[in-house]
């Protein structure tokens, strides 16, 4: 591979080769819309008074696994995090840091799975940016995007309407990405093929139910920290708690196996394309049977009831009988999975 | 996967339970109570995940042991080894003795953080890849441990010395699990009428091993799996020798478990090491306890390369984790127990370890008191 093949400092310079770079490898695939001229910034249309906004960056090693890659992930996870506050990403900004010396087939491989995501999301990239760091000063490629949204009607999310009673819900199977993205990076083989990231769009799930937000209390994509993390978000400084059921928790078998086999709480372990979602009891069974209906929550679940005591504790009810405390993940369990 | 669903399935141990019931109300109604002292640390975190404890029947009380090799490790042995890292050396480690405060407050962590050469292991061949990385250094890799750790530590040794790799030798604090178990009963202070023996350790030694305690102590132990069943079937019958006055051993994990346990493992330790008094924390100084390196294998034991001992450690104020590890205090009963000492803020080893019985109990037990029945 000679040196032009490569992501070279001058990529990021500023001159002559950054425009190309910036030609042939950005404005091929997003120069449709709002990057059609390359402005310092977009002006874009927009219809309600207001908007929701996000932020997150992507630094997941390997940067391709089983289900995924760095560039599909940057945009589901910015248009999930959206998603799950209730609203619709309509565009992103796109920020790469590259180092220098880093193929450029692979930048392509990136830009192209970001172009087919966000085609899948239905959201456009409205701005962007490159810079290049030299060898050693950063890991391959990292990516930044935020994402701004319309509030879908109806979603008036907060934890302060939740109640006793309500059900806690989750659209598939936990842990998958998490432990696809360990079992990629420490090359571990599970016989009959290990786990494959959740990666996903759940914004189909958020849509599909929004007939019903009224009766929507809360929801979260359980990121870092997995399900554990956000149902003690979700009950930490409350006057109720979540009691879940092991048993109706969906796990894909490779999945389980491998925390077993790690000594991994498969509770504490990122998903990408899952909703855990309370609700009032009354609709519960209703969405669970339309995430059910669709191909991304097949796997849906009830998993548990808020409860009045213990306050402020999830407490998860166990295969065997017994009960135990869900807490939260402690230090840096499996770091750079997203 | 499948496999330990096997160990999990709910009607098992739904007839497990009944069956732990019916054996207790016979035994309460022959001899009261029973106390069965659960060794290995990782049965405690093993019932506290499952949720365990619940479902034991009204008069048996498990009580966690001195199993957990942080735990019962004296706190003058981070501090050598902080020593060591300072005077240039590579330090390798498990990752639990990472956070383990000295009295002092300070750590290998902290050590780190400072610019002290302090990897963690995963396995004790890391301490081999990390001393073939850097030639230019020798490495002392941090040998704490029952005989589970012992046999895989001492492999990494003979190949050093296979290899004529000279930059790497042990700061060893092997213990051995019977003589603890032994003093724990001559203690007296806790009432223990039979033992639930750590399946690790006996791949090693063998569940013949435990005769010694049930001859000549009089209490039966039932070596147990990690699974939740393996738990309680060994529960069953651990209540049931109680019950009956039997002082047998039994040997529940037979799948993985051998009688005479693994010969091989045995031997090396028979060629590296041999007996010597050890100081455990809880127990303090017992005879026979633990192991040095044979005096041919003198280059590999770091005290003796590098000219240092090490000293007996102070506990920091206030810390009750010896009580706890004798079985002498559940965690709860420590008065710093989440309220001076928490996992992100531990004041002893039994809140650091992820074998620790604090550890498990703040994990999974600590809203146990709040959770409706």
């Amino acid at each position: 591979m000679s040196a032009e093949d490569r992501v070279q400092l001058a990529h990021g310079g500023g001159g002559r080769m950054m425009a190309e770079f910036i030609e042939r490898h950005i404005r091929a695939r997003f120069g449709e819309g709002p990057l059609r001229d390359l402005p310092d910034a977009s002006r874009l249309a927009w219809t309600g008074p207001e908007v929701v906004f996000t932020t997150d960056s992507y630094v997941v090693q390997p940067r391709r696994f089983p289900g995924g890659d760095i560039g599909s992930l940057a945009v589901h996870g910015t248009v999930n995090d959206l998603a799950v506050s209730g609203a619709r990403a309509r565009w992103l900004s796109l920020s790469l840091i590259l180092e220098e010396g880093l193929p450029l087939a692979e930048v392509d491989e990136v830009l192209s799975s970001v172009a087919v995501a966000a085609r899948a999301c239905g959201v456009g990239i409205a701005t962007g940016d490159t810079k290049v760091v030299g060898r050693g000063q950063c890991d391959g490629l990292f990516i930044n995007t935020a994402g701004i949204g319309e509030p879908i009607a109806g979603y008036a999310l907060s934890c302060e309407t939740i109640r006793p009673g309500d059900r806690v819900l989750v659209s598939g199977t936990i842990g998958d990405h998490g432990l696809a993205v360990l079992a990629a990076r420490e090359r571990i083989s599970v016989a009959g093929g290990g786990p494959v990231s959740d990666s996903a769009p759940v914004i189909g799930l958020v849509e599909t139910v929004a007939d019903l937000a009224g009766a929507v209390r809360w929801m979260r994509d359980p990121t870092r920290g997995g399900l554990a993390a956000v149902l003690n978000e979700c009950v930490t400084g409350r006057p109720w708690g979540i009691e879940i059921v092991e048993q109706r928790i969906p796990l894909a078998p490779a999945t389980g196996a491998l925390a077993e086999l790690l000594g991994v709480d498969v509770l504490h372990v990122a998903c990408e394309g899952r909703v855990v979602a309370v609700c009032a009891a009354e609709v519960a069974e209703e969405i669970v049977r339309r995430w059910r209906a669709r191909a991304d929550g097949r796997q849906a679940a009830d998993i548990g009831v808020v409860v009045e005591r213990p306050a402020g504790a999830v407490v998860l009810a166990t295969r065997v009988g017994g009960r135990r405390l869900v807490d939260l993940p402690r230090g840096e369990l499996l770091p750079r999975i997203c | 996967m499948r496999y330990s669903d096997g160990f999990r399935q709910p009607a098992a141990a739904e007839a497990l339970v009944r069956m732990l019931h019916e054996r207790m109300a016979v035994a309460r109604s022959r001899r009261g109570a029973i106390a069965v002292m659960e060794v290995c640390g990782t049965h405690t975190m093993a019932v506290g995940r499952h949720g365990l404890r619940r479902r034991l029947p009204e008069g048996l009380r498990l009580i966690s042991g001195p199993g957990c090799p942080v735990c019962v490790t004296d706190a003058g042995y981070i501090q050598t080894a902080i020593e060591l890292a300072e005077s240039g050396l590579g330090i390798a480690t498990f990752g639990d003795l990472l956070q383990v405060p000295t009295a002092g407050g300070d750590s290998l962590a902290a050590c780190r953080a400072r610019g002290g050469r302090v990897q963690v292991c995963y396995s004790p061949l890391d301490a081999l890849r990390a001393a073939a990385a850097e030639p230019g250094r020798e490495w002392v890799l941090l040998a704490i441990g029952f005989e589970t750790t012992i046999a895989p530590v001492l492999a990494t040794l003979q190949r050093a010395h296979d290899a004529g790799l000279g930059g790497l030798s042990a700061l060893v604090a092997f213990k051995r699990v019977l003589p603890a178990m032994e003093a724990v009963l001559a203690d007296g202070r806790t009432a223990i009428d039979g033992f639930l023996c750590p399946p690790h350790v006996s791949t090693v030694i063998g569940a013949a091993a435990y005769r010694t305690i049930a001859e000549r102590h009089g209490r039966p132990c039932v070596v147990a799996g990690f699974e939740p069943l393996d738990i309680l079937a060994a529960l069953v019958a651990l209540v049931e020798l109680v019950a009956e006055g039997r002082a047998e051993v039994r040997n529940e994990y037979a799948r993985v478990v051998k009688e005479e346990g693994n010969p091989r493992a045995q031997r090396l330790i028979e060629e590296w090491l041999e007996p010597c008094a050890a100081r455990w924390r809880g127990l303090g100084e017992l005879p026979n306890s633990g192991y040095r390196l044979r005096e041919d294998r003198a280059r590999y034991d770091a005290e003796r390369r590098y000219g240092v001992t090490v000293r007996t450690g102070r506990d920091a104020p206030g810390c009750r984790c010896g009580d706890v590890i004798a079985g002498r205090m559940d965690p709860p009963q420590c008065p710093l127990f989440r309220r001076m000492c928490t996992p992100d803020s531990p004041v002893g080893p039994c809140m650091v370890s992820s074998e620790g019985s604090c550890a498990a109990w703040f994990k999974y037990e600590r809203a146990e008191a709040a959770a409706p029945g």
